[in-house]
């Protein structure tokens, strides 16, 4: 009973800032991918809705990955996002791929809507395929201009893909299949590293998107698939027909931004955000009010863009002040809450496999499976489970999961190093196995279990800035935005605060331990 | 006081069956000293009166009644307890070590601090000067009489002791020797003191059980050991361990 309502005020005091669901009239909310392109198109739907309508908008933008995206669409942590017709039909339906996009759309747009209740509404006009691009100067000296002409070099050049690419059926695989680049040496990097890779010679070949800004700034060679291996992929709102029959007036709404974005207009938006380092917010209004779908200055709530450009690190920073002691108090009501639980959780099993010594080996053995799992992918598993879903949850869910082992194993191993005299002494004395395990071990074992809490805690403090990755906030929302930007100065508005957290967070833990390890115990032996 | 009827070997296999043959009485406010080589059983023995070890055979009983048929908690509050080097608690400062049992018999705090003040000075030592401090602060001797005196703070029926003054040098061990003699007059509680040390138990007990692999050869007064060994073992554990 007290332990619930611990918990209970555990979970309340970690997430106010996200408890506050409305209840009159649920937002529509947005999402988008990692990159530039679903943030922009994200950002512009989001402000098309806000001023034309009444209906709350919320942005879940960057959430990363399609998996991410399209479990949080079905289990309506979001409403809508934009999608491309290609993913749907060969990722998400595992269909082989179509080149005619007309027939694409169609496919896929009756398919979602049988199976998914998932509607596509009208495409935004390009067609953003992937593309191989290499460097003009390199192409021009080996003579490449189209990806048939890769395979007579495939045994030189390397290939630097995301890993999304290097994994999908119409990605690596098939490319290679079709091209016959068999032996090539590819490695899968973030997308936004592989453009600095390319510059600096460390790779020869990136994947990228046909509408992506950085093809202009980094003078890069699109190769021609004269093979017509890579699917169509037309962007187009993908949504919840809940959500349409709840806001029926969302339909006409989006359909507005049907074909008003082709290659060339879709790749010019794209070079502003990421080249003249304009805000997404600024962009995406000004497109809207070129087209005449929004008047005057209609102004968006909650901005999160990266600043105008070319200032120095300090000048960001400073103006990033107040946006990151927010996302630290995220980041910080994260990790303290998933460290807190797992504090509650640990210690009684602890405590119970030094009693139960068949348990130990388990208990020990799967806290230590869980640490080797990759954390991203820990996120990415939390997201489909009924009641975490994209956001905080699912973060504080791993995080946990992450910070069990160090304090099980060391408030395990802190209870049996106790000497085994005092144990018996206070057996021999009379003391029950309760009083023994509260007056003697747990006290005596203080500072190895301290350290145990330590070293989680920092372990989450490191590992919430992954957060970021599905919609939990926190300071990897500029570490993930700076490197889609490929802007360092931005990484570093996440990074240095976080490395900063985690020194803090461990001093006055550092400090709690000293007031806690009993006086007697800070002597020497 | 205490009775050990272990008349009955056990056939074999169990840890306990060293102590088959081993059948004694320790009278009501007598010091017995349990000594023989290590391995002989003489701890093993003495863990059986306050269940830290449970008898496979035989019985132990106080005042006539049978320990198995109480509850280890009670039956082991009611006999003060004493390891080697004293068993003190690092994180309790001495006074909170000596009065930890009145605690938790739920005394009241007034109470408590003239029962620790009365024990220490039971021991020489002095509330005021040494309650406050922790046991990593004070010599060896000094941890040993804590250790005495925190055994005796509930007022036990039966002390026992697991070789307290093993680890003490030999100025300190003798000073200590004298000082248990002088409690053991004012205290009179029964006392079984497990040794290694002849010379000690010589000192110390009232009567003295030798015991080897699990049984018990000889027991009786010194003069018994030195004018009647039971056997040639006797003799020659007496050799050894009173010169050496």
């Amino acid at each position: 009973m007290k332990f619930q309502h611990l918990l209970l005020a555990i979970l309340l005091i970690g997430a106010p800032h996200l408890a506050a669901q409305d209840e009159v009239e649920p937002p529509v909310v947005i999402g988008s991918k990692v990159f530039t392109e679903s943030r922009l198109l994200g950002e512009i739907m989001a402000q098309l809705i806000e001023a034309k309508t009444e209906i709350p908008v919320e942005r879940r933008f960057g959430l990363s990955g399609t998996k991410i995206c399209f479990d949080a669409l079905k289990t309506g942590e979001i409403d809508l996002y934009p999608e491309y017709t290609g993913t749907g039909l060969v990722t998400m339906l595992h269909e082989e791929p179509i080149t005619d996009p007309l027939v694409t759309f169609v496919r896929v747009r009756r398919e979602f809507l049988v199976r998914f209740d998932l509607e596509w509404l009208g495409p935004f006009g390009f067609n953003n395929t992937y593309a191989m691009a290499m460097s003009d100067a390199k192409a021009e000296e080996l003579g490449i201009e189209s990806i048939s002409d890769l395979a007579a070099h495939s045994d030189t050049l390397r290939y630097g893909v995301s890993h999304e690419f290097l994994n999908r059926t119409d990605g690596w695989p098939g490319l290679v299949e079709t091209y016959g680049l068999e032996g090539a040496e590819v490695r899968g990097m973030e997308h936004g590293l592989a453009y600095a890779a390319i510059q600096s010679d460390e790779i020869d070949l990136v994947d990228a998107y046909s509408t992506d800004g950085k093809l202009l700034r980094y003078k890069l060679r699109v190769l021609e698939d004269d093979q017509q291996y890579f699917p169509m992929y037309h962007a187009a709102p993908l949504i919840r027909v809940e959500t349409l029959k709840r806001y029926p007036e969302l339909r006409p709404l989006l359909e507005q931004l049907a074909l008003r974005l082709p290659d060339a207009r879709m790749q010019r938006l794209n070079y502003e955000v990421e080249e003249e380092k304009r805000p997404f917010a600024g962009v995406a209004r000004e497109f809207l009010q070129k087209e005449g779908l929004i008047e005057g200055a209609a102004k968006p709530k909650a901005q999160r863009a990266p600043s105008a450009r070319k200032q120095g690190f300090l000048t960001l920073f400073r103006s990033r002040w107040s946006q990151t002691l927010e996302l630290t108090w995220q980041h910080l009501q994260l990790t303290l809450l998933a460290v807190l639980i797992a504090i509650v959780v640990s210690v009684p099993l602890a405590i119970l496999c030094t009693r139960v010594p068949v348990l130990s080996m388990p208990v020990l053995g799967c806290a230590g499976v869980i640490q080797t799992i990759p954390s991203l992918a820990l996120l990415a598993f939390m997201i489909p489970i009924p009641g975490l879903g994209l956001g905080w949850r699912s973060a504080v869910v791993a995080l946990f999961l992450y910070a069990v082992l160090p304090i099980v194993r060391n408030t395990y191993t802190g209870i049996c190093e106790v000497d085994p005299d005092l144990v018996e002494a206070a057996k021999g004395m009379g003391l029950t196995n309760g009083q023994i395990l509260r007056l003697v071990q747990l006290p005596i074992a203080t500072r190895t279990i301290m350290a145990g809490i330590r070293t989680s805690t920092v372990i989450s403090v490191g590992v919430a800035t992954l957060a970021a990755f599905i919609g939990a906030g926190g300071l990897g929302e500029p570490i993930l935005t700076g490197l889609q930007l490929n802007d360092s100065y931005l990484i570093l508005c996440g990074a240095l605060p976080a490395a900063a957290l985690a020194v803090l967070v461990d001093l006055l833990l550092w400090i709690l331990e000293r007031v806690l390890v009993p006086n007697g115990l800070q002597l020497s032996k | 006081m205490i009775e050990i009827r272990q008349e009955y070997p056990t056939p074999d296999g169990g840890v306990f069956v060293a102590l088959g043959g081993v059948s004694l009485e320790v009278k009501e406010g007598e010091t017995l000293c349990l000594i023989g080589t290590s391995g002989s059983g003489k701890t093993t023995l003495m863990k059986t009166i306050n269940r830290l070890i449970e008898p496979t055979t035989g019985t132990v009983k106080i005042k006539g009644q049978d320990v198995q048929e109480l509850d280890p908690v009670r039956l082991r509050r009611r006999i003060g307890y004493v390891i080697q080097r004293g068993g003190l608690f690092p994180h309790f400062t001495i006074a909170d070590n000596v009065g930890l049992l009145c605690k938790l018999e739920g005394w009241p705090p007034a109470k408590i601090e003239a029962r620790v003040k009365e024990l220490l000075a039971l021991v020489n030592l002095d509330l005021a000067e040494h309650g406050h401090r922790y046991p990593g602060e004070l010599s060896g001797g000094q941890r040993q009489r804590v250790g005495v005196a925190r055994s005796l703070a509930l007022d036990p029926e039966i002390i026992l002791m697991d070789e307290p003054f093993g680890a003490l040098d030999p100025i300190t061990r003798d000073q200590i020797h004298d000082e248990f003699l002088r409690l053991k007059e004012e205290v009179k509680t029964t006392t079984v003191l497990v040794t290694h040390d002849m010379a000690e138990a010589f000192k110390l007990g009232d009567r003295v059980a030798l015991l080897d692999k699990g049984m018990l050869v000889q027991l009786g007064v010194e003069a018994d050991f030195r004018e009647r060994p039971a056997n040639e073992f006797v003799e020659s554990f007496l050799q050894s361990h009173l010169h050496a």
